[in-house]
Formats: structure tokens, sequence, C-alpha cells
């Protein structure tokens, strides 16, 4: 049991020293750098949203309303008078909620179910495989607007019915590359060390298949974002009561011809978080693996 | 023994089609609360009508028997009643499938347009700023939400140009006699070309929203795709047999390259009908997405579950014709 132990700690040694090394290789990439900042910025300024708003985000001043981009309100003020940069700073805190929470949902499921999947293979393989490649034929899209019509426009029922479709691919990434190591020598040793099925996969087959599935979350962050907005915009996604991106465009839409900023602005910064995000997950791919494809 | 592969993939789509039929049967049923109470909603329905539309849509009969009376009437082409429009389902999915069929060719012919010197010419100079900067504008493209892109399309070319009309397929001032549902092919057809130019104004907006993040995409794809096979042996013999280089590119590069590219193209269907939904929406065009769209606001659960369904098919064939093309274009592989 002894070097069991120790082998474990050395593989966490490793782990560690590759994350080190994958930050060196990431830094030698300016836009992946410059992305990184940009998501970071985002974080925090979502975190300190009601600290930095310079208003309250559903105040609502109908003297103030339909304003210029100005400097009393810096993004202007929507059709209500409620100040645009304050909704945007408070709309930052949803997308980027709703983007990190139902990719760590798709993750933890697809993986796991994933690892199990290809590890002990059988009917329970067959099983989920058949199912995702049914739930593969209903496009991102198309089955999270269905299950919205029916749950109704919510935070959670967001995540949720973005989290439905999306952990199949996880599943399938995490699935084929378990099958692909399982027949590698050290899964052999870890066997015949006698390790539990359990901890094999998580503490010898995840780690060696950790890499194209954090370059794949990353550039899903981005993708539900905008998934997320996309709802909203249609008016079953994020409720009307909260500031969100996609529901501030949408409101914006009747005012472009007369102002122009309450659509295209929100838009704009909706724009710039993907675009990080996407640059980002670009970055690491090179980094940790160059031939996964991700469709969009 | 290529005929017998083409049978192969026939047959291992029926299990997808059917396990879409049995998602879609579900959808409905398993979700939590009573569908016939959300349908008829707020309006206080009488006891007598939710038993009458319990009845209409056989959810008073067990489960199997449901499953039964589902699937033989979606193979009948008979998919209920709309409770909104009161009018069947399968006609209002063939009235709004034509729209949305011309839209998302439409779309492919921007994006090919766009992609395709974009793809090819950034591979000949890789590395070059001219490649930096149209990659990076790919990948700007690609990060751009649809519906976004749609309203500054319509911010830059209507309300400040005036050049397109933002809504529909055609003037209602206009009458054009419906013969296939395609305006562009009715209108051709009768020979009505006033008509045919303004159904085209009124395609230009909604075909470039999408078209051009579909274009970013698959232009990515066609550069990759053509650096690989510039490198490939048969493209250096071409060369040196003094093949002139615009044949070694076009004949020889591209036509090779170009079979990863159907391959992307087939899984990226899922993004085309889903972006159309929101296209249609914003540009009040009357094709399916415009159909789910407003059928939720309607509460009209039975349209949304068949036009759902029908998505999925739809995706489910896109993907088997691309496979099929697949095999024409390159014999060699096996399905």
């Amino acid at each position: 049991m002894a070097h069991v132990t120790e082998a474990l700690t050395l593989h966490a040694y490793l782990t560690a020293r590759s994350l080190l090394g994958v930050w060196q290789e990431l830094r030698k990439n300016p836009s992946a750098v410059l992305a990184a900042l940009v998501v970071g910025v985002y974080i925090l300024i979502a975190i300190s949203g009601p600290v930095i708003a310079p208003y309250p985000p559903s105040e609502t001043a109908l003297v103030d309303r339909l304003q210029e981009p100005g400097a009393e309100h810096w993004l202007g003020t929507d059709g209500l008078g409620r100040d645009i940069l304050s909704r945007c700073i408070y709309g930052a805190r949803v997308s980027i909620l709703i983007g990190f929470l139902s990719v760590t949902l798709c993750v933890f499921f697809g993986v796991s179910l994933g690892l199990i999947a290809g590890y002990y293979r059988g009917r329970l393989d067959s099983i989920l495989s058949r199912m995702s490649e049914v739930l593969m034929a209903f496009p991102y899209l198309i089955s999270a607007i269905a299950m919205m019509a029916f749950l109704g426009p919510g935070f959670f029922n967001l995540i949720w019915a973005l989290a439905l479709r999306g952990w199949v691919e996880f599943f399938r990434l995490a699935r084929g590359d378990t099958l692909a190591q399982q027949t590698r020598e050290y899964v052999d040793a870890a066997r015949s060390l006698g390790q539990p099925g359990w901890q094999i996969m998580l503490s010898e087959i995840l780690p060696n298949i950790l890499p194209s599935i954090i370059v794949l979350a990353t550039l899903r962050v981005g993708f539900m974002i905008v998934l997320e907005a996309s709802l909203s915009f249609l008016g079953v996604g994020i409720p009307p009561s909260i500031p969100a991106w996609g529901s501030m465009i949408s409101e914006g839409r009747g005012l472009l011809f007369t102002a122009w900023w309450v659509s295209t602005l929100p838009g704009l910064i909706l724009m710039a978080l993907v675009l990080a995000t996407n640059l980002l997950g670009e970055g690491l791919r090179e980094v940790l693996d160059p031939r996964l494809k991700v469709q969009t | 023994m290529r005929l017998v592969r083409i049978i192969e993939r026939l047959l291992a789509a029926i299990p997808v089609v059917v396990g879409v039929l049995i998602i879609v049967f579900f959808f409905m049923r398993l979700l939590p609360g009573d569908p016939v109470e959300i349908m008829l909603g707020d309006s206080a329905a009488s006891k007598m009508e939710m038993e009458s539309l319990r009845s209409e849509l056989h959810l008073d009969k067990p489960l199997y028997q449901q499953l039964w009376l589902f699937v033989s009437g979606v193979v009948q082409g008979d998919l209920g009643n709309s409770l909104d429009k009161r009018r069947p389902v399968a006609a209002l999915l063939a009235e709004t499938l034509p729209p949305t069929i011309e839209l998302t060719l439409a779309i492919f012919l921007v994006a090919i347009l766009i992609a395709l010197p974009v793809g090819v010419f950034t591979s000949l100079r890789p590395g070059s700023w001219i490649d930096r900067v149209t990659m990076t504008g790919a990948l700007l493209g690609i990060s751009m939400p649809n519906f976004w892109f749609g309203l500054i399309l319509i911010l830059f070319f209507s309300v400040q140009l005036g050049w397109f009309p933002t809504s529909g397929q055609m003037d209602a001032t206009l009458d054009l006699i419906r013969i296939t549902g395609f305006m562009t092919i009715d209108a051709v057809l009768a020979g009505n070309w006033e008509a045919l130019k303004n159904v085209l104004l009124h395609l230009f907006l909604p075909a470039t929203t999408l078209g051009v993040a579909f274009a970013a995409l698959m232009a990515r794809v066609i550069r990759s795709s053509m650096l690989e096979t510039m490198r490939m042996e048969y493209v250096v013999a071409a060369r040196a047999k003094g093949v002139s280089e615009p044949m070694v590119v076009i004949r020889h590069a591209l036509r090779n390259a170009l079979i990863p590219v159907v391959t992307v193209a087939g899984l990226e269907v899922g993004m085309l009908l889903g972006g159309n939904m929101i296209v249609e929406t914003i540009f009040s065009w009357p094709g399916l997405g415009r159909l789910v769209v407003s059928s939720i606001f309607a509460r009209d659960y039975v349209v949304v579950q068949c036009a759902v369904m029908l998505y999925a098919l739809i995706y489910v064939a896109a993907n088997l014709a691309v496979d099929l093309i697949y095999t024409f274009l390159n014999p060699k592989i096996e399905l």
C-alpha cells in the first residue's frame, strides 16, 4: 500500500508541475494571455458588481430615459431610464455564473459517466452511447428552447436546460479517451497492484484525459454564455426581473431606429467576453491537445 | 461493396430516429406539471374543456398505448391539431418548412462565397499578417452572437442606408401565386422579375446574419484542410511536373481538401438550424423557427413538440446525406 500512496503523491506532483508548464507555454502566446486577462477582469467585475455599479440596475427614472452615452451615464440609459452600464455589470454576474455552472454540471456528469462507460464497457456503455447519439440529433439551441418552453424562464431552469444537452460532448470525449487509455501499460500496472476500479479511474486515467477536457470546457463556457443570451433574447431564458445581456439586447430591438446604444453596447460587452474565452480555449488547445476538434 | 455500405449506414440511422421519437414523446410527459393545465394556462378552463383536451392528446390512456398512438400518428403524418391556430400541425409544418429551407440554402451560399476564397487564400500564405488578421476576424465571427449581428446589420443597412427591408419574405403589396412555397422559385416560375428582386432583397440580411458566422467557421476549416493537402506528395508531384500554381491549388489541392470540409459542414447543420430560429425571429421570417418561438408564447406545446422532432429528423437526415456524399467524394473511405 505504501508505494501506491507514494505513486499517488508522485502523480500529484507531476500534474502540478505540468500545470505550471501549461502556464509557461501559454505565456508565449500573447493573445491567450490577453484573453486570460480579459476573462479575469470580467470575473472581478461580476464579483464586485454591487460595489462598482454606479446606479441600482433596476432603478427606473423616466425623466432620464433614452439618454445617449455621456458623462452622467457612460453607456446611456434604456427606455425606462435605467443605467445601461449598471445593468451590464449585473448582467455579467448572470452570464458568468450560467456559463461556469452549466459547464461544471456538464463536465461532472459527462466525465464521470464517460469514465465509467469507457472503463467498464458492457451494457451500461452501450445504453449511454446510444442515448448520447440520439441526444446529439437535437441541436443545442433547439433542445434548450424546448426545455425552457416547458420549464418556464428561470435561472436554475436555464442551467439544467443547458446541461441536459451539454454533458453529451464531454461524455463522448471522456469515454473515447478512457477507451484509449485502458490499453496502456500504466493501467495494467495499477490493476496488478490491486487498485480498485474507481481509484484507477480517478487517479490514473482521469489525469491523463484531463487536458482535452479542460480545452473543451474552456471553449464551452463562451458557447453556453451565447446560448444563455440567445434564450434570454427570445424571452425564454432569464426572467425579465433579472438584468441579463440577452434580454437587454432584445429590449433595445424596438428602439433601434431611435436609440442605437440600448442594443448594441450590451452586445459588444457580451462579444468581448465570448471572444476572450474562445481565444483562451484556442491557446490552451495549442498547448494541451492540438488534435482535439470541437464542434460549435 | 459501396451499395452494401450505404445500406448499412441507412439502417444505422433507424435506431437514432426511433430514439428521437421516444425522447420527443416522453418530453412532454416527464417534465414537472400537468401539460393540460399548462396549455390551457391562466384562462379559467372548465373541467370539461380540460378533459376533452386530455382525451384529444390521449393523455387519459395508459403510457404504452399513448406511445403507440404517437408513433403511428407520426408515421401516418397525423400530428394532431394546433390549439392556438386550430389547424393540423402537419399542415403548419409543411407551410413553414419551405421558407426555412430557402433561408438555409441562402445562408449556405453566402457562407461558401465568403469562406472558400478566404480559406484558400489564407492557406497559401500561412503566418502572414493578412492570414493572422483574417483568422482573428474569423474567430470574432464565431464569437459574435447571431442575434446581435442581425441587429447591427439592420442598424447599418436598413436604418442608416435604407437599402434592405427588415421583415418578412416579400412586400405585402406584391402578389405571387404559391406553387412550390419557395419564393425565389415561385417568382421565376411566374416570370415576375419585380417580385424576384423584392424577394432577394428580403433574403439578403437574414442570410448574411448567419452566413457570415458560418463562413467564419468554414474558412478556418478550409484553411487548415488546405494547409494539410498542400504538403501532400501529389501536390509536390504536380508542381514538379510543371503544372501552373493556380491549377495546382484548384485541381489538385482544393478538391481533396474539401473532403473533410464536407464532414464539418454536416456536423454544423445543428448550428444552422438553431441559428435559423434566432434569425427568423429577428426578421419575422415565416419559417419553422418562428413557428416554434410563437408557439412557445402561445403555450401551443403540440406544435413545439412536433417542430422539435422535425428539427432533429432534419439533422439526422443531413448527416446521413453528408456521409453518403463523403463516400462518393472519397471511395476509399469506409463508413
